[in-house]
Parts: C-alpha cells; structure tokens; sequence
C-alpha cells in the first residue's frame, strides 16, 4: 500500500511538473515577440523605447536568459510560492490568487454539491419511475444539459430569478443569496454528466444476479435500488467527480464574468484581455494542481468505496 | 417485478440481432418468384442506406437531422435563408421584439437578428469543424502511432496525453490564445488542441483492440504492408466510436468556440460570431432579452441535435 501510494504521489507530481511546463513553454515560446506582449500589458509602447531602454526591459522581465534558464528560474521560483509580478496590476501574482481564491473556491463547492444532488438525484428518479413517457424524457434531459452553454444558462437564470422575479440579486459576490444563481449555473453541466453515467450504470446493474437474488429474498423495489441497486452503480460516479474538477474551473472562468463575481475565473478572463503572462500561468499551474490533487484523492479513496480494488503489490511490475 | 425485467432483457436480446438479419433475409424471402434477375454486388449506395434505414424510422433522429443540416447551409450559403443584410442598421427599428418580418426581433442597431444568426453560423461553424479537423489529425495520428508502435514510443505519448487531460480545457485555450493572440483562427485552434488528448486515447483503443484481430493477422500474412494494413483493415474497422466521438466534440467545439468569444477573445463585435452576439445582447437583457437568449437557444438547438445523433449513432451500433 505504501509502495503504491508513494508511486501515485510521485506520478501525481510528475504530471504537475508536466503541465507547468506545457504552459510555460506556450506562453513564453509561442507568441513571436514575448517582450512586446509584456511590455504593451504593463502599458507601454514598443516602439517609443529606444534599444537601451529595451534591453533594460529584456533584463527586468527575465527575457535576455536562455529559455531554459529562465524556465528553470521560473519553477524554482514556483515551488516556493512565487509567481512573480502581474504586469497590468504590478502587484505580487500570489497576493492576488490568494485575494480572490476564497471566492472562487465557495462558488465551485457549493455548485460541487449541487451538481453531485442533482445529477444522482435525476438519475435515481430515473431509475424508479415506471411510466415510460416520463422515463425516455428524464433519460434524454441530461443531453439537454450538456448541450446548453454555460454563459447562456447563467443569462437566462439572470433574466427569470433576478429581473423576472426578483428572488435572487443578478451580479455581485456579496452574501448567500447572490450565490445561489452562479453556483447552479456551475452546476448543470457536471450534473448532467453525472446523471447520464448513473442513469446507464442502473441500466446495467439491473441485469446482474444480485439483483434478481435480492428481489428473490423479498426485498421490495426502493429497498433494491437503494442497497443494491445505487450502491453498484454509482461507483463510476467517484471517477468522473475527479475528471469534473477540470470542468469547474473553466466554467467558473465564464460563471464568474457573466455574475461579475470578484474570483479566480474573473481574473484569468481579465489577465488573458490584458496579456497578462505571469497571471495566466500561474492560474493555469493553480488548476492544474486542483486537478491533479483532487484526482490523487479519488483514487486514493477508491479502494474504500470498492473494496474489491485493492492495491496491494502483488508482483513487483505491478507498482 | 424482476421477472418482467429479466423477459424484457431478452426482448432486448433477440431483438437486435432479428433486426440486424432482416436485410439478409428479405432478399432470400422472392427468391422463387424473381430469380430470373441477375444477382448484382451491392454497391456502398445501397449498403449505405440498408444501414440508414432504422435510423430513418426515428422522428427524434430525422428532427436533430434536419437541424444539423440547416445549420451546415446556413454556414455555406446564409444568403438562401434570409433576405437580409447581417450589417445594415436601422436606428428606427432598434431593440423591436420578434414578429413577422424580424423573426428573432432587432438588435441595438436594428439589425435583423435572424439574419445575423445565420450570418454568424458561418464563422462558428468553421471555427468549430476547424478545431475539431485539427483534433480528429492530430489525435488520429498519435493515437495510430501509439497504439501501433507501442513499448517506449506508446509510453511517452500517453504521458504527454496524461499532462494535456490534467489542464481544463478552456484554460488551456486561455493561454493559447494569450500566446497567439485574439479572432476566430486562434480561438478555432486552441480549442481543436484542447480536444485532441480525447481523440489520441479513443483511437488508441481501437487499434489496439483491432490489431490482434484476426483478419488483420491474414491481411499481413497475405502479404500486405503494415502501412497498406493500417489503410485499409485497420482504421475503416477502427473509426466508428472516432466518429461517435468526433459528432460529440463538434457540439462540444461550438460551446467552447462560442464561449471564448464571449469572454472576448473571439471575432471583434461587428462579427456576427454566436458567442459575441450573446456577449453584446448581455447589455440589453432587461429591456431586450431576446438579444441574447435567441441566438443562444439557436446554439441550443444545434448542438442539442448533434448529441442526439451522436447518442443514436452509438446506440445503433450496440
């Protein structure tokens, strides 16, 4: 067990490794002048320095190293928690992300939870209702969900709740009730995932043997698909709630610019408006950490949830 | 209860294949009668709509069909579809609710918003079949080059697909298009990048799962190169859930493509691009809400047919 965890961590941090340097190498390789791009995000004109100027620039932002040199600089810097200075707002990168993670991170649990009620919910309904009508509408409604754009979701919500009725306030990040919108905006399209996947889960379990032996014993249907029937299929659902999280960020990139919601997401959609390289790329690197950890635990987690899977090392080439 | 569940599995069961069987069987039934006429190979024509038949049968189907396909021509030509000029304002007819003439009502200039709809179809529906064209090659290859060479080669590209799947999507193509800059070429591409690790893993699957086929095996014994194997064994016996998957993403593409355009990163405003007529309308939406919400239930629409024929595509090949 012990062997297979530290081989995950380390594979975990290899891909963390991977990603930020994906990033990096896009951002600083890609565009065909990185000084001009940084220079015009901080306000300035290529064109009015003179070469002087300019190389005093190159030297400022860390361009006149090698590439390597400067990748290099820029990870050793990272591990310790400095993402360097944003350019349109000079302030430190990490000041900023921890101002405006606390936000974002309320925003993506609670739309988490939502979605996780929601999704099971619909597919366990699903599940129980006999009449055939209701049964292929409920089966084709995760589809619609999916198909829906986030941003638009969240402006038709804005219209009914916020200017139709008058329930919920349309934008701001102050209080509960503002919070109640965005967060089942984020929600929807994980829910719909998840409802789909559940929804064919039961569509299998209800095959099995175990099912007919625990009809056979005497058990009545809620009691069925209940202990037997939600508790095989729902397993999927551990894996897909950690592929998800990729999915929460980046509709939390539009929830937050269509609710003006002072969090992570709002500040990617402006640093990316801006050019703004080091935000990026430190919010980038962010998520992809959220990513990897949250999967690490799923699969950490696994084995307690289906003890069938167990990662004893059984052979020497199975870590 | 259970009962009913298990005969309805078997239903299910012989049924497919009694369906499968029946355009082999109705050739074999006027056998006696129309023998005189000549047995004739079928061609793709017809095998093709042998095999499109069931689909035919299905309203839902033929209904996301036609949507589909009325997008696809307001992408080619807009002009068949409406009368009007997707830039010519008319102060006078700003902000007008749908009726007859303006079927989707007026926009802040008194641009026909329809018209700018099917105008826009053009540009996002390009940007979406380029991302996913750029994703189906990119992805295809690596995915046949994986699954074919295995050992180290196999090894390194799946970790470098294992990295691309931890970073979100649509971060992703946030930094693609800080590096590369704004307008509907690079948002088309970075969202094609975005989707390509799925295709890579999809098709890398189907090799691997065709390749020790036996058919394959003849193929190579009978003297084929491996090159002239994988053209012609392998990949047309390998693509069906590319396809499925492919059906998927081009949904997946316009939501993506639309939603960068609406953070602004798409086509400058006058464009008529789906996500930045929605990003424009967003200023209307307690005077004017149809600015925003048609244009965004007509990408709905669309992208609601495309996952349907996708969904009915897989399900018939089960």
């Amino acid at each position: 067990m012990n062997r297979y965890l530290l081989g995950r961590v380390g594979q975990a941090l290899l891909v963390l490794w991977g990603a930020y340097t994906i990033t990096y190498f896009i951002l600083y390789l890609l565009p065909g002048d990185t000084l001009s791009i940084m220079l015009s995000a901080s306000g300035l004109e290529v064109d009015a320095l003179s070469p002087a100027d300019l190389a005093k620039a190159r030297a400022y932002y860390g361009l006149d190293r090698g590439l390597f040199e400067q990748y290099g600089h820029l990870l050793w810097r990272a591990l310790h928690g400095d993402f360097g200075q944003s350019l349109s707002l000079n302030r430190p990168v990490t000041a900023l992300l921890a101002e405006r993670l606390p936000q974002t991170l309320t925003l993506a649990g609670s739309a988490i939870v939502l979605s996780l009620i929601g999704g099971i919910g619909l597919a366990y309904l699903t599940a129980y209702v006999r009449w055939q009508p209701l049964q292929s509408a409920m089966a084709r409604l995760p589809s619609l969900g999916f198909s829906v754009p986030v941003f638009w979701l969240g402006l038709l919500l804005i219209q009914v709740f916020a200017f139709g009725l008058g329930w919920f306030p349309a934008t701001g990040s102050q209080g509960l009730d503002s919070l109640v919108l965005p967060a089942i905006t984020l929600a929807i399209p994980s829910a719909a995932v998840y409802a789909q996947v559940l929804q064919r889960g039961f569509q299998h379990v209800w095959r099995e043997p175990y099912i007919t032996t625990a009809y056979a014993k005497g058990l009545s249907r809620a009691q069925v698909q209940y202990r037997h029937g939600l508790k095989n299929a729902a397993l999927p659902i551990l894996t897909l709630f950690g592929l998800q999280v990729g999915n929460t960020v980046s509709g939390a990139v539009l929830v937050e610019t269509i609710f003006s919601r002072n969090g992570v997401g709002r500040l990617a959609q402006e640093a990316v408006l801006r050019q703004d390289i080091p935000v990026v790329l430190a919010i980038v690197a962010i998520s992809a950490a959220a990513f990897v950890v949250v999967n690490l635990l799923v699969d950490l987690l696994y084995p307690m949830f289906d003890p069938r899977i167990t990662h004893a090392p059984r052979a020497p080439s199975a870590a | 209860m259970p009962s009913s569940n298990a005969v309805h599995n078997l239903d299910r069961r012989f049924g497919s294949p009694s369906i499968q069987r029946l355009p082999a069987t109705t050739p074999s039934a006027p056998l006696p009668v129309e023998a005189t006429t000549p047995w004739r190979r079928r061609n793709r024509w017809s095998r093709l709509l042998s095999a499109s038949r069931p689909l035919l049968r299905r309203p839902g189907f033929m209904l996301a069909a036609l949507v589909v396909a009325f997008a696809l021509l307001a992408a080619l030509a807009p002009g068949v579809l409406s009368g009007f000029d997707p830039n010519a304002t008319a102060p006078l007819a700003k902000l007008t609710a749908p009726n007859a003439t303006h079927w989707f009502g007026t926009d802040e200039l008194g641009r026909d918003l329809y018209t700018r709809v099917i105008h826009g179809a053009s540009l996002s529906i390009q940007a979406a079949l380029l991302a996913v064209g750029l994703a189906l090659l990119g992805g295809l290859s690596l995915g046949v080059l994986s699954g074919f060479a295995g050992g180290r080669v196999d090894a390194l590209i799946m970790r470098v697909i294992d990295v691309l799947l931890a970073l979100p999507g649509l971060l992703l193509a946030l930094a693609i298009v800080t590096a590369i800059g704004f307008g509907t070429l690079p948002v088309a591409l970075a969202v094609g990048v975005g989707i390509i690790p799925g295709f890579a893993r999809t098709t890398r699957a189907e090799v691997l799962r065709v390749k020790t086929l036996p058919y394959v095996e003849a193929a190579r014994l009978g003297g084929a190169s491996w090159l002239q194997t994988l053209w012609r064994h392998i990949l047309p016996n390998a693509w069906g859930p590319v396809a499925v998957l492919a059906t998927l993403d081009f949904g997946a593409a316009i939501l993506a493509t639309a939603g960068l355009s609406f953070l602004g990163f798409g086509a400058a405003p006058p464009a008529p691009e789906w996500g930045t007529l929605i990003a424009t309308g967003r200023h209307f939406l307690i005077t004017a809400p149809w600015v925003a919400l048609l244009p965004g239930a007509f990408v709905v629409a669309v992208v609601f047919s495309l996952n349907h024929l996708a969904r009915t595509l897989e399900e018939i090949k089960r």
